[in-house]
C-alpha cells in the first residue's frame, strides 16, 4: 500500500531534556494507527511535530512524498494534516458553525452559504446538528469533542491525527466517538489514533506503535503488541 | 449601504460644522475626541480582534506626531503628506512590534509593549533636531480648503481620519481577517491546525493598527503648536485608547467608537468644569466599574437586551 506519512530519525528536545530521538514510523494511505505509550513518552509530542505545532529537531517528516518539516501548522493543514487536541481547543467566542467556517474559508476557500451548507452536513455526521447555533464554550465534554473532530473534517484532511479524543468520556459515548472515527476511516482518512483506553485501541487499531521514554518500543498488530513484555513493563503494568 | 450612507453623513456633517460660526473651542474639544475615535477604533484591530493588548499606544502616537514634525521642519510638507508619513513609519513600528508576537503572548506581549514607549522616548529626548526635552514650538502655515482658522481644519481633517479608521475597523472585522483573528484569539494552535496563517494575519493587524495609531497621532505639532515629549508620550493615551474600546464593547468595530465618544466628551467636560486631573480618574473609575458590572461594554448590554426582549 501507498505510504502516506514518512517519520525518520525524528529528533526533539526541550532544552537538556530528549522528548523524542530517533523516531521512525511509516504510515500506510487508509491505515488506523493506535498510538500509546505511558504518560511522558512522547506521544503528544510526535504528533505535535506531525502536525507542526512543533519544529523537529533532527529527522525528517514526509507527507505524501513531500519533506514538511519546516512547513508551518497552516501549511500542513492545508496539504491535508489535521489533528484534534488532546484538550478540546474551541473558538470559544463562536458557535459551533462559526468554528467549521474557519477551516472552511481557510483551507477549502469557501464561505457564505455553500460552506454553511457543508457544515451542516459534517455536523449531521457527528450528531451534532441541533448544536450548529450554539455557542461553543457552552458544549459538554462529548460535544466539544466531536465539534474538534468536526473542525478536522472541515479543513478536509487526508490524515487525521486525534490526540485522546475520549479521554474523560462516559463507556457510551466512547463508542458514539469510535463510530465516528471508523466513519471517516471509511471515507479513505487515514487515521492516527492517541489514546489510553485500551479497549479502543485494540478494536480500532489495525496496527499499534508503543512509545516509551521517547522510542518506539514496539510496533506491530494490536495482539502482538500488547504480548510484547516491554510493552507490558513499561505501559500495560503486568 | 445601512453603514456607508450614515457614516458619511456623519462626516460631512461635521465638516461641515466646520465652517459654522460657533465657538471656536468645541472644534478644540471636538478634535480630541474624534482623535479617540481613531485611536480606540485602532488599538481594537489588535487588542479587540486579536486579543493581544498593547499598552504602547502612546508610542505610536508619538511617532506619528514626530514624524510629522520632522517633515513639516524639513521639508515643509503639508498636514496631509504629515499624517500620510507618520501612518508609515508608525505602521512600520507596527510590522516590529508584530515580530514580537512571534515568541511573547499574552501579558508578555503588552509589557513588550510598554517598554517601546520608554525606548523612543528615550531616543526623543536625546534628539536635538526634534527640540530633545523641552521641545520645539511651531509656526503653523496659513489655512487650506478656505477655513476660518487651523484649529476647524484640524477638527475636519480628524473627522475624516475618523471615518477612514472606522471604515478599515469594520471592513476587517467581517472579512476573512477579521474571521481568523477572532479564532486566533480563542486558541492559537487551533487557529493554525484550521489553516490560519496566525503569524501573518497578526502582523498586518500590528501593521493596520500601528499606521491608524500614527496617523492620529499625526496632527498633534499643529493642533498644538508645540511639541515636546512628556505630553507625547503620555501613558494616559495608552489607559484611553484600552479603557474606550473596553466601555463601548471589545471586538465589534462600534465599541472603541461608542465608548470614545462618551468617555471622550465626558473627559472633556470634566476639564473645563471640574478639573483638567480629574478627567484621568474619571477614565479610571469607569473602567473599573464596566469591568466589574459590564465585562462586554455596553455593545454587550445591548446584546443581552435584545436576547432578553426576545
Amino acid at each position: 500500500m501507498e505510504t502516506i506519512l514518512e517519520v525518520s530519525g525524528l529528533g526533539k528536545n526541550f532544552g537538556g531534556f530528549t522528548a523524542l530521538s530517533e523516531v521512525s514510523l511509516a504510515v500506510a494511505s487508509g491505515e488506523r494507527l493506535g498510538l500509546i505509550g505511558p504518560n511522558g513518552s512522547g506521544k503528544t509530542t510526535l504528533i505535535n511535530c506531525i502536525s507542526g505545532a512543533l519544529f523537529n529537531d533532527a529527522g525528517s517528516i514526509r507527507f505524501n512524498g513531500q519533506e514538511v518539516s519546516r512547513k508551518s501548522a497552516h501549511e500542513r493543514t492545508r496539504l491535508g494534516i489535521a489533528r484534534s487536541f488532546q484538550i478540546p481547543r474551541p473558538f470559544g467566542s463562536m458557535t459551533v458553525l462559526e468554528n467549521l467556517m474557519v477551516p472552511f474559508a481557510y483551507v477549502c476557500g469557501i464561505s457564505g452559504k455553500r460552506a454553511r451548507s457543508e457544515a451542516r452536513e459534517i455536523l449531521g455526521h457527528m450528531g451534532l446538528a441541533e448544536k450548529a447555533d450554539t455557542q461553543s464554550n457552552q458544549l459538554s465534554q462529548v460535544e466539544l469533542r466531536k465539534m474538534e473532530l468536526a473542525r478536522a473534517m472541515a479543513a478536509r484532511p487526508k490524515l487525521l491525527v486525534s490526540d485522546e479524543a475520549m479521554a474523560g468520556l462516559a463507556g457510551a459515548e466512547v463508542d458514539e466517538v469510535l463510530k465516528i472515527l471508523f466513519e471517516l476511516n471509511a471515507q479513505g482518512i487515514t487515521i492516527i489514533m492517541i489514546e489510553h483506553i485500551m479497549q479502543a485501541v485494540m478494536s480500532f487499531s489495525q496496527r499499534v506503535v508503543c512509545l516509551d521514554a521517547g522510542s518506539i518500543i514496539a510496533d506491530g498488530t494490536p495482539e502482538v503488541v500488547v504480548k510484547n513484555p516491554q510493552v507490558q513493563r513499561a505501559y500495560l503494568g503486568h | 449601504m445601512k453603514f456607508w450612507i450614515p457614516a458619511l453623513a456623519i462626516t460631512l456633517g461635521l465638516v461641515g460644522l466646520a465652517f459654522s460660526d460657533i465657538n471656536e473651542y468645541l472644534f478644540f474639544a471636538g478634535f480630541v475626541v474624534l482623535q479617540f475615535v481613531v485611536l480606540a477604533s485602532a488599538w481594537n484591530i489588535l487588542g479587540g480582534y486579536a486579543g493581544y493588548v498593547n499598552f504602547g499606544v502612546p508610542a505610536f502616537v508619538a511617532v506619528g506626531s514626530y514624524t510629522a514634525l520632522v517633515l513639516f521642519k524639513a521639508l515643509g510638507a503639508p498636514l496631509l503628506v504629515q499624517i500620510l508619513g507618520g501612518a508609515l513609519v508608525s505602521g512600520v513600528l507596527g510590522l516590529c512590534v508584530g515580530l514580537l508576537t512571534l515568541r511573547l503572548r499574552g501579558i508578555f506581549f503588552s509589557i513588550a509593549t510598554v517598554a517601546v514607549i520608554f525606548i523612543l522616548e528615550t531616543v526623543v529626548l536625546n534628539w536635538r533636531y526634534v527640540g530633545g526635552a523641552t521641545g520645539v514650538q511651531i509656526a503653523r502655515p496659513e489655512v487650506s480648503f478656505g477655513f476660518e482658522t487651523y484649529t476647524r481644519m484640524l477638527f475636519a481633517v480628524m473627522a475624516v481620519l475618523s471615518l477612514v479608521a472606522v471604515s478599515i475597523s469594520r471592513y476587517l472585522q467581517y472579512s476573512h481577517i477579521g474571521q481568523g483573528l477572532r479564532a486566533l484569539r480563542d486558541s492559537e494552535e487551533a487557529a493554525e491546525c484550521s489553516g490560519v496563517p496566525t503569524l501573518r494575519l497578526k502582523v498586518i493587524a500590528c501593521v493596520v493598527s500601528g499606521a491608524l495609531l500614527g496617523a492620529g497621532g499625526a496632527p498633534m505639532p499643529m493642533y498644538l503648536s508645540f511639541i515636546e515629549p512628556a505630553s507625547s508620550f503620555n501613558l494616559s493615551y495608552a489607559v484611553s485608547a484600552l479603557a474606550m474600546p473596553i466601555i463601548g464593547g471589545i471586538g465589534h468595530w462600534a465599541g472603541p467608537v461608542i465608548g470614545a465618544l462618551l468617555l471622550g466628551s465626558l473627559q472633556q467636560y470634566v476639564t473645563v468644569e471640574i478639573s483638567s486631573e480629574l478627567n484621568v480618574l474619571v477614565v479610571g473609575v469607569l473602567l473599573v466599574v464596566f469591568v466589574v458590572i459590564a465585562p462586554d461594554g455596553i455593545l454587550g448590554w445591548v446584546k443581552a437586551w435584545k436576547r432578553f426582549s426576545k
